[in-house]
């Protein structure tokens, strides 16, 4: 059971031994090393996981999805996600293009990286899933300011941490995560982006 | 112990880098596997003190490992799909020649139309070949497996090439946590360096991989299967000391909730961690249902199959594989050869699934289950179907 920052106003269903989250990109901007340090952060905690991309073409610029599933419990189901609790969108143009709140379960949390929470598209998705929560955090800003490039990929994962109170992974996990997989100058930038995503997330 | 975070090529090569094997040949041929990627790494990096061949060809990739077994080396390499086509005439040749290569196996389709995705068919194409076939579940499996796996073949009553396959993306490209085995571990169980009589050594000459006519072609083939035949005990005692080593429980055939069921899953590879989902959910429902695994496919333990069937009124084969214009898929066909004239023969629904990638659900399982079941009530077997196929 995670329970949802409480501005959100009430927990999220998660009643679930599993965690289910699925992240939007295109190909190119890291989503599968994304969800594979959410894996990585999980199993500092010493949980269970099962994190991998959903390949298609591989082509730079496609959208493409990736899964990570988290229980604090062994668990054998491989498949890919079709039921999210959470859903991440690291490219805000995916939106009105991919239905990325497809299947979605009743309450689940939708994480945007845009810099207009209030455009066109965010309102529509929205309207189109009213018993969503949203939350959203410009980490391609954050990215752009804290690592020099516009790659949203970890800095998005901050906005994640903060929004389920680190009931899924912790900060001091996904921080010990990129210190393991990155150099320690592109490590230290990738943890700024993600302390700035904790601290800026909208919700 | 603290589990790492790894893919499976990961949890291969990482295995491979325990073992230090004298010798690795592979060719990055579309769809390679990132295993020999990685090892590539561990030789640049000194971690290993393995002789790196790269080769021109899958089919010569197969050949350079054929030619360092030879001679007495521990040979790993890995492959997938198109590659291991490719390598097909030195595969077989592997096998006569008694050479205990092991090969980790992305399992992934074969082309065409052109797909790269998860598909057990490559690797089940190895079962008329001599070689030793292995399917994992999960990337610790794919670990243990790819360690336990140079014990089996070298063993001096089999002596035959082993493959390890584990699903093609949803095992190779996906991270789980391991218990990662160190070198000192790795070859605490399997012997320091590989010993073997049957080498090319010019103190004791003798021939590799001659011509056999019809004077002796057969007897050499029947060697290969009495190797088959005598490598189910050494496979068992593997297992048993690998447990004992590291707490690590294995069995050729393994079964979940088998007890008292009446109807059951029988698969292979991740399927089996679909399988036994399934078997939780309908297990909460009040349904008798169980699992029975199958981790070593050749050889093949008809015997304990069997024995897992002999009270089930029902039996649901699913694999990622097929046999165009057969008796069933492949395993299924398998299955019914174990069974006939065992005396016990629970109705059978033979399912084929997940080819080129394609997943299948847990209400995919629950949705063959269902149908499966119907018919087993009335009484009857279901022919083989391909679920999940459009219309």
């Amino acid at each position: 059971m995670i329970l949802l920052n409480e501005k959100l106003g009430v927990a999220i269903p998660l009643t679930v031994d599993i965690i289910d989250i699925r992240l939007h990109g295109r190909g190119g901007q890291g989503v599968m090393t994304s969800s594979y340090l959410i894996a990585e952060a999980a199993l500092v905690e010493d949980k269970y996981v099962h994190a991998f991309p959903s390949f298609g073409p591989e082509r730079s610029g496609a959208p493409i999805a990736a899964f990570a599933r988290i229980s604090n419990e062994r668990f054998y189901v491989k498949t890919e996600i079709y039921e999210p609790d959470i859903v991440i969108v690291q490219d805000p143009t995916l939106l009105g293009q991919v239905d990325v709140a497809a299947g979605l379960k009743e309450g689940g949390l939708v994480i945007i990286n845009t810099d207009d929470p209030s455009s066109e598209e965010v309102v529509k998705l929205r309207e189109s899933r009213p018993d969503a929560k949203y939350a959203t955090v410009d980490a391609t800003k954050i990215a752009a300011e804290e690592i020099g490039i516009k790659q949203t990929n970890t800095a998005i994962l901050g906005a994640l941490i903060k929004l389920t109170s680190e009931g899924v992974i912790k900060l001091d996990s996904i921080k010990k995560a990129i210190m393991a997989r990155f150099r320690e100058e592109p490590a230290k930038k990738n943890i700024n982006a993600i302390n700035r995503s904790f601290a800026e997330v909208e919700i | 112990m603290a589990r790492i975070a790894v893919t499976g090529d990961d949890a291969v090569a990482l295995a491979a880098k325990a073992v230090n094997p004298d010798v690795v040949a592979a060719y990055p041929i579309t769809p390679q596997t990132i295993i020999v990627e990685r090892f590539a790494d561990f030789v640049a990096d000194g971690e290993v003190d393995t002789e790196f061949v790269t080769v021109e060809s899958e089919h010569s990739a197969m050949s350079a490992c054929v030619g360092a077994s030879s001679v007495g080396a521990r040979v790993f390499t890995s492959t997938a799909s198109a590659g291991l086509m490719l390598m097909y005439e030195i595969v077989f040749i592997a096998a006569s020649s008694r050479t205990p290569i092991v090969m980790a196996l992305a399992n992934r389709a074969i082309s065409g139309p052109i797909n790269i995705h998860g598909e057990m068919t490559d690797q089940m194409l190895l079962r008329d070949s001599g070689w030793i076939s292995l399917f994992c579940e999960d990337n610790q499996e794919a670990h243990d497996q790819t360690i336990m796996a140079f014990k089996i073949g070298e063993h001096p009553d089999v002596l035959l090439p082993v493959a390890v396959g584990l699903d093609g993306f949803i095992l190779s490209h996906a991270i789980e946590g391991i218990e990662k085995v160190s070198r000192e571990e790795a070859l605490r169980f399997i012997g320091g360096e590989r010993k073997t009589d049957l080498k090319l050594d010019t103190s004791k000459p003798l021939s590799i991989g001659l011509l056999h006519l019809q004077d002796y072609y057969m007897e050499a083939r029947a060697q290969i299967k009495d190797a088959q035949d005598r490598a189910k005990k050494v496979i068992l005692d593997v297992f048993s000391e690998w447990e004992t080593q590291t707490g690590r429980k294995y069995e050729p055939i393994e079964s979940y909730m088998m007890e008292d069921a009446e109807y059951a899953f029988i698969t292979m590879g991740s399927s089996a961690g679909n399988a036994r989902t399934t078997v939780d959910e309908l297990r909460a429902k009040g349904e008798k249902v169980g699992l029975i695994k199958i981790r070593v496919y050749r050889p093949f333990w008809s015997d304990r199959i069997v024995e897992l069937c002999k009270n089930l009124k029902g039996l649901i084969s699913v694999e990622r594989a097929h046999s165009f214009g057969g008796p069933g898929a492949i395993l299924s066909q398998d299955i019914k050869s174990a069974l006939y004239g065992s005396g016990i023969s629970p109705l059978l629904a033979e399912y084929t699934i997940g080819l080129g990638g394609r997943d299948t659900l847990i209400s995919g399982y629950h949705g063959m289950y269902n149908r499966a079941k119907k018919a087993f009530e009335e009484g009857k077997n279901l022919p083989i179907f391909w679920w999940g196929v459009r219309e």
